[in-house]
């Protein structure tokens, strides 16, 4: 049984005096493992941030459901830590205030004391030891998406939800940022969706890649395997030639595939780059697996097609 | 070069010294030519009749008049003869009462209407016809009603100060950020908590910014309602001593109000300064 699975989803704007309805995406099926990190690419306008919001439980869908932990959400909950696109950190309380602001919600019958050493224990976590009492305004970008992580990770939630949580930052920042998350993740083994259109920011941290196609009447059209070993990281990513061959597929989809691919229906393509059958290395391009890829082979319910077409 | 606050303050200083001399030099006796005709001249006397002392008092005797209330601010000589200490404080207690009043019932009223687009829409209308009413046109309303110039006054001050306060709530928790919400509502915060763990805080800066022009108002207000009403306050003590002639004294009274109403914005200033925030 999936950790988290996501049934039929739906988000669909009534039109407005006789108008047609605007469907901003549809029939949307995807499921999470737990411990598994899963990232959403799709080209801005498509419902990325509605779908995020629908498991947050900020907003409710036109039609399906979300079931998270065998138990259908019907709202926000502390079970789902949730990491804004602009950090949204309460601007009046101190860099701890805003951590205790959380944890002090999640047991409220903790005394004082423990909220303040959970928060500032969630802070070394995330680098920030030593700007506790500071507040947002004073901090830099990349610090402040700190907050923001140490806030929902400070909750122990079952699952984290990230919506383009380094979008607004600089490449040196995102790069730091996005280790540390990578880290903490891994030692909390941690249920992750992250939001990104960042091709390289998803194949560094995700285990598998769902693929959107643009809207209106967006899907998920594909599901990529990260084929890479679990073990990558920044600085040899680059040098593993499944790297390109992942990248190639996603940047072929954002650029020339995701506008035609809505129209084609049916469940969503598990795509594993490099590794379908023999026809997709080419001559040209010489045939490495990565050690885990091998052992990666499990199908999740999903039509397994070759990749002639795009290696 | 010195800092800009110490220049800034010596041209302050300077404009003052300009300004005194300027009032000194309009104000001095004109000589000593008679004006009038001798029988009028024989009745209002001497210097009257050469304009000898110009019925605008000059700087120094101002001055020498607001030493003298200054020396004994707070006696009481019956009920046309108090200090000017006394009056002011009738009239801080009167809009501090109305302005408490107006507050504490703007501020959850416009916390509702911020709160609920329904009471947005459904108040709007009486905020807007209410609004531009003139504090004092209440007041012949409030005497009939209330039979007690003190609470008319009052009433006053209330109805003048709900205005700035109402909207500026209403606006502020209207306009609280979207993901503050959401991040509260994530974390499971139930509506009070929410109210006043995230709204209040939020919306404080505005709310402030609302009081602080509620005080300004009500502090204007007060001066016109108690030379309408009467009896006591810095507003009757102008009023009595245009009745009195003494032009120096209500030169004194005007600087009074100054003062105070200065001292009551920076009060409210203060204050919010407590609850503001960077974003």
């Amino acid at each position: 049984m999936a950790f988290l699975k996501v049934e039929g989803l739906a988000k669909v704007y009534a039109g407005a005096r006789g108008r047609p309805d605007t469907v901003v995406f549809e029939d949307v099926n995807f499921s999470l493992e737990r411990g598994e990190f899963v990232c959403l690419i799709g080209h801005s306008g498509c419902g990325k941030t509605t779908i995020l919001n629908v498991l947050a439980g900020l907003e409710t869908p036109s039609a399906g459901a979300v079931i998270v932990d065998g138990r259908e959400i019907s709202g926000p909950g502390l079970d789902r830590g949730v990491v804004f696109q602009n950090h949204a950190l309460l601007p009046w309380l101190t860099v701890l205030g805003n951590v205790a602001f959380a944890v002090r919600a999640r047991w409220p019958e903790w005394p004082a004391a423990r909220v303040r050493a959970r928060a500032k224990e969630t802070l070394a976590k995330v680098g920030l030891a030593g700007a506790e009492h500071k507040r947002p305004a004073e901090l830099s970008g990349g610090m402040k998406q700190r907050v923001g992580i140490a806030r929902a990770f400070s909750i122990e939630p079952k699952m984290l939800l990230l919506d383009e949580p380094f979008g607004a930052l600089d490449a040196l920042t995102r790069g730091a940022l996005q280790d540390e998350l990578l880290r903490m993740v891994q030692a909390a083994r941690q249920t992750v969706f992250m939001i990104t259109h960042d091709v390289d920011e998803a194949i560094l941290l995700a285990d598998r890649i769902l693929l959107m196609s643009s809207g209106p009447r967006a899907r998920i059209v594909e599901v990529v395997e990260n084929t890479l070993p679990r073990s990558r990281t920044r600085a040899d990513l680059h040098h593993d030639p499944q790297y390109y061959r992942i990248r190639n597929h996603l940047l072929d989809f954002l650029v020339s595939r995701a506008r035609s691919a809505a129209a084609t229906g049916g469940a969503p393509r598990l795509v594993r780059p490099g590794l379908e059958g023999g026809e997709v290395a080419s001559a040209s391009e010489p045939r490495e697996r990565s050690p885990r890829a091998a052992t990666n082979a499990g199908v999740r319910g999903a039509t397994v097609v070759s990749l002639h077409s795009n290696a | 070069m010195m800092p800009l606050g110490l220049r800034a303050a010596a041209v302050s200083l300077f404009l003052l010294a300009l300004l005194l001399a300027a009032w000194h030099l309009a104000t001095l006796p004109a000589g000593g030519r008679q004006a009038v005709s001798d029988e009028y001249a024989k009745l209002v006397g001497a210097a009257a009749a050469t304009g000898q002392r110009s019925a605008m008092p000059g700087p120094l005797e101002v001055g020498a008049k607001l030493l003298e209330h200054l020396r004994d601010p707070f006696y009481d000589r019956g009920p046309n003869d108090k200090g000017i200490g006394v009056q002011l404080a009738y009239s801080l207690g009167r809009v501090l009462s109305g302005f408490a009043l107006a507050a504490a019932t703007a501020i959850p009223l416009g916390f509702l209407i911020g709160m609920s687009p329904l009471a947005y829409r459904a108040l709007d209308p009486f905020v807007q016809v209410l609004r531009p009413i003139s504090p004092l046109a209440w007041m012949p309303l409030a005497l009939y009603a209330l039979k007690d110039s003190h609470a008319s006054a009052v009433f006053v001050i209330f109805v003048c100060s709900m205005w700035p306060m109402l909207i500026n709530t209403a606006f502020g928790v209207a306009s609280v950020r979207r993901e503050w919400i959401q991040v509260a509502r994530t974390l499971e915060l139930r509506p009070p908590a929410l109210a006043l763990r995230v709204v209040l805080p939020a919306a404080a800066p505005t709310i402030f910014t609302g009081m602080r022009i509620s005080i300004g108002i009500a502090w204007l207000v007060i001066v016109a309602a108690e030379m309408l009403v009467g009896g006591t306050g810095i507003g009757y003590f102008v009023w009595n001593e245009w009745n009195n002639l003494s032009i120096a004294n209500i030169l004194v009274g005007i600087f009074a109000i100054g003062m105070v109403g200065m001292g009551l914005d920076q009060a409210i200033g203060r204050i919010a300064r407590l609850v503001s925030y960077a974003e």
